[in-house]
């Protein structure tokens, strides 16, 4: 009896452990699936982020124009035929694109009727027309046939964001619109030509005449002071903590500091900015320049990290020999070292500043997100930067807005894959394994 | 001379003063270099160093101090009745005339007063700029002259441009602390203005937050109440729904390409997931004001749910989506930097895949784990774009994540963003808000360093 109590007690962990197996197989594989899912969950989020912002803004890539029949009308533009610029620049463009649509659709003759014709007009098409005519002043009497561009509102109307279907009341444009931008339609007076204006002007209240050169120009301009700032300090930084310092407390306190500011909120970097370079040095408010400190500040630790990173990879070997035929600490660092960590140190730099491009939350502190018009000239001058270029766009509730706010974020991601590409084919191509 | 002309005229003086250096050093060598004690290089570098360094110390200087030194002598040149103006008025009318004399604006009536200040003004800045210019390029070429006179073979050239260059070094690596002096000082400075007005325990403590201050004395609701309770309340609502959604993807994905995924796939999918990362923001921010909230309200409609269209759920859906990959890729790393023979062990003993992983190495791992996810939290604290499109502006005191909550960060740029006065209760209240917001993740950050360290020294 002894003998069979012994032998039973293992069969029967044998056989719950045989009996348990499915279970648990069965667990296992439900485990590796969840994981699977998690990752699948992740990746089609990404997916639909790109997709909706793909096709809520390709259209913005393209500006409905419509073509008008303009005759440069000699006593209207120029009076007194002296051709100055200045009495050319300031005569009433309007007028002319006013006129020509109403020779197009002359049974327009209410006021209400007239204003509505006018509005399928962009207001900057007197501006189109007035640069045509300063660049050459010889069309000034004749007559030529040119592509204006059309108000927004027609623009949405052509790509098939308004809904023709609901009450008249409901929809930006009206029935007699409707019905002139199909007789137009009729004889291929109406057209969708590449957006040139979105990639060449500056900020505007009209979405069919606002652009996106301004905030590339801020951006580069905030971007050149960062790089300036951040990349010599990093650098020097990473060099004197890897290389030269002594284990003591100050240099603890350094290190800790550093990983600490990289997990700062950036905002707060912002209110620093305000509180120190704004209020307290009296720099400009909106100028890149200021942008650029503050975004310097916070890249500086992913610099230095990178930085560090980079030097460390360099074999000691390499410092060991320099040393040993007489060359002095800095020199092995500057003849040696950094040649060959510039590489990683370079890659680091990009990614940092690709980080500092697709910042605003600090700018928006420092005022950097003013409404403006002119493309900044250096980097004193107001100016926006394309982050903050698009949370302005956004706030804005026209169609034509979300159109252009998409197309802005498909101009920055652009510029932001282009740098990280050249950042991993800079790592690519100089990487070393020693 | 404008600034930047400036250094650039500096700085080539200072190439100038290389080559000036080199040459001198050879020559005082009698061509045989072999009797210096330092390469003619060094020797440059030293005249060229004592050209640049007092000019451009001089250059910093000035920029630092000019504002102020400027102002003072506008002060002091204003007439009697002006310069006696209580303080605040008087920074009003500093401010018309730097406005005039820099962009030729006029604010109100063209006051005598105003235009003689700014006269004045541009006169100075006229002076300084020139003076500026001017000292700068005597100090550069006493600076050569000096240098050029040091030369001799004796001079040990290389130990002098080393150590000013490690001292370089040495002030460069101390920006660090001198930013986190800046972010702790400014917040600190410009809180304690606003607990002058509004006491601690009302800040911290209060339910109600209104921050509309009164323009005038007998506004309607002019009282301003800042209770901060509801915008703290709301900022964890929205940092929970982020971590719930962030954790457990984040950490699903990490096990699953730290363990399962052969290395092809891990290489292609862990580059992917960092792209969610390297999204900016305010893309974010877009993508849940205009896809994701609609989306919620609409269905929430059909179910029969009242859904706000700034509701909490859509910005703390997106900012976890946001986060994932913080979380997976401390996660990755933890996770992979458990050592192979724990694991081993436990496929000895006949544990399967999946219980060795959630027995033995993430009970492992899970001190790195956490430390991760702290750093997350601290991440959707900190967080801005995404809930200023997204989510409230009314601090609403409520756990519901389907009504509109505000956070820390979106009462910070609504208070701030705008033209505003830089002494009222609302604008001091982002200094308030800005120095909590600093504290909190400072705690969280230290600790979770401090963590992720102390797990990694264990397994090394």
């Amino acid at each position: 009896m002894t003998d069979l109590a012994s032998n039973s007690a293992p069969r029967q962990t044998t056989e719950r452990i045989a009996a348990s197996l499915p279970r648990r197989y069965a667990r296992d594989s439900r485990f590796r699936y969840y994981g699977l899912v998690a990752i699948g969950l992740a990746l089609a989020f990404l997916v639909l982020l790109f997709v909706s912002i793909v096709s809520k803004g390709y259209s913005a890539f393209f500006q409905t124009e419509i073509r008008l029949l303009i005759e440069f009308d000699e006593d209207r533009l120029d009076p007194n035929g002296t051709r100055d610029p200045s009495v050319l620049a300031g005569a009433d463009y309007g007028g002319l694109v006013k006129s020509s649509l109403r020779g197009l659709f002359p049974e327009a003759e209410s006021r209400r009727d007239r204003k509505s014709l006018n509005r399928l007009m962009s207001s900057g098409a007197g501006f189109v027309l007035r640069d045509m005519v300063t660049n050459d002043p010889s069309l000034i009497g004749t007559a030529q046939e040119v592509w204006l561009p059309a108000a927004a509102d027609i623009d949405m109307l052509i790509k098939g964001f308004i809904d023709r279907s609901k009450p008249a009341s409901e929809r930006r444009v009206n029935d007699k619109q409707i019905a002139w931008v199909d007789a137009l339609q009729e004889r291929d007076a109406i057209e969708r030509h590449f957006n040139t204006r979105f990639f060449s002007a500056g900020d505007s209240r009209e979405p069919e005449l606002a652009g996106i050169w301004g905030a590339v120009v801020g951006s580069f301009y905030t971007l050149l002071v960062t790089i300036l700032l951040a990349f010599p300090l990093g650098v020097m930084t990473a060099i004197y903590l890897e290389e030269f310092a002594p284990t003591n407390r100050w240099t603890d306190l350094i290190e800790v500091n550093i990983n600490n500011l990289a997990a700062v909120p950036s905002i707060v970097f912002g209110l620093l900015g305000l509180a120190v370079f704004l209020n307290f040095f009296g720099l400009p408010r909106s100028a890149p320049l200021v942008g650029g400190m503050v975004l310097a500040l916070m890249t500086l630790p992913t610099i230095i990290i990178a930085g560090r990173a980079a030097l460390k990879a360099v074999p000691p070997s390499i410092r060991e020999a320099a040393l040993g035929v007489g060359a002095s600490r800095l020199q092995v660092v500057t003849h040696h070292v950094l040649p060959l960590a510039m590489p990683g140190i370079l890659t680091g730099a990009i990614i940092g500043t690709a980080q500092a491009l697709g910042e605003s939350a600090p700018l928006l502190m420092i005022g950097m997100v003013a409404f403006i018009v002119d493309v900044p000239t250096g980097p004193i001058d107001p100016a926006t930067v394309l982050p903050v270029q698009i949370y302005l766009w956004a706030d804005s509730p026209e169609r034509a807005f979300v159109e252009r706010t998409s197309a802005g974020i498909m101009v920055l991601i652009a510029f932001l894959v282009a740098m990280n590409l050249i950042a991993v084919v800079l790592r690519k191509k100089f990487e070393r394994r020693w | 001379m404008p600034l930047s002309i400036l250094i650039a005229v500096l700085l080539t003086a200072s190439a100038f003063a290389f080559y000036l250096g080199r040459g001198r050093a050879v020559a005082v060598a009698g061509g045989h270099v072999r009797n210096l004690h330092s390469l003619p290089s060094h020797y440059g570098a030293y005249v060229a160093l004592w050209c640049a360094l007092p000019a451009f110390g001089i250059l910093a200087f000035w920029l630092v101090v000019e504002p102020a030194a400027i102002e003072s002598f506008v002060v002091a040149g204003l007439p009697p009745e002006a310069a006696n103006l209580p303080p605040d008025r008087l920074a009003l009318l500093l401010n018309d005339i730097r406005n005039l004399a820099d962009r030729g604006l006029v604010a109100g009536s063209g006051d005598q007063t105003v235009m003689a200040g700014a006269e004045h003004y541009l006169s100075l800045q006229r002076l300084g700029s020139t003076a500026l210019t001017v000292i700068a390029i005597v100090l550069a070429m006493a600076g050569v002259a000096v240098g050029w006179r040091f030369v001799s073979p004796e001079l040990r050239a290389r130990n002098s441009v080393e150590r000013t260059i490690t001292a370089i070094l040495v002030a460069s690596s101390t920006i660090a602390i001198f930013t986190t002096i800046g972010i702790v000082l400014s917040l600190l400075f410009e809180a304690a203005r606003f607990f002058n007005t509004v006491p601690v325990t009302e800040f911290l403590f209060g339910l109600e937050w209104s921050p509309q201050t009164a323009i005038r004395e007998d506004q309607v609701g002019a009282s301003g109440k800042f209770g901060a309770v509801p915008i703290f309340a709301g900022t964890m609502l929205i940092s929970a729904i982020a971590m719930t959604v962030a954790v457990p993807i984040g950490l699903l994905s990490a096990i699953y390409m730290a363990e399962y995924a052969a290395p092809r796939v891990r290489s292609v999918i862990k580059p992917l997931l960092e792209i969610l990362a390297g999204i900016p923001t305010v893309v974010y921010g877009f993508f849940a004001a205009l896809t994701v909230a609609p989306f919620l309200r609409d269905n929430g409609s059909l179910l029969g749910l009242d859904v706000a269209s700034e509701s909490a759920l859509a910005a703390g859906l997106v900012m976890g989506i946001m986060i994932v990959p913080f979380v997976s890729s401390i996660s990755d790393d933890v996770i992979t930097a458990v050592p192979k023979s724990l694991r081993e062990g436990s496929l000895g003993l006949g544990a399967t895949k999946s219980e060795t992983i959630k027995k033995v190495v993430l009970p492992a791992a899970l001190p790195g784990i956490v430390g991760g996810i702290l750093l997350a939290v601290s991440r959707a604290i900190g967080e801005t774009m995404i809930v200023v499109m997204a989510a409230g502006l009314a601090a609403n005191l409520t756990a519901n994540p389907l009504q509109a909550v505000t956070t820390v960060t979106v009462q910070i740029v609504t208070l701030l963003v705008g033209d505003q006065e830089f002494d009222s209760p609302k604008t001091l209240a982002a200094f308030a808000l800005g120095l909590t917001l600093f504290c909190v993740t400072l705690v969280l950050n230290v600790y979770a360093l401090f963590i992720v360290r102390k797990y990694r020294e264990k397994y090394d």
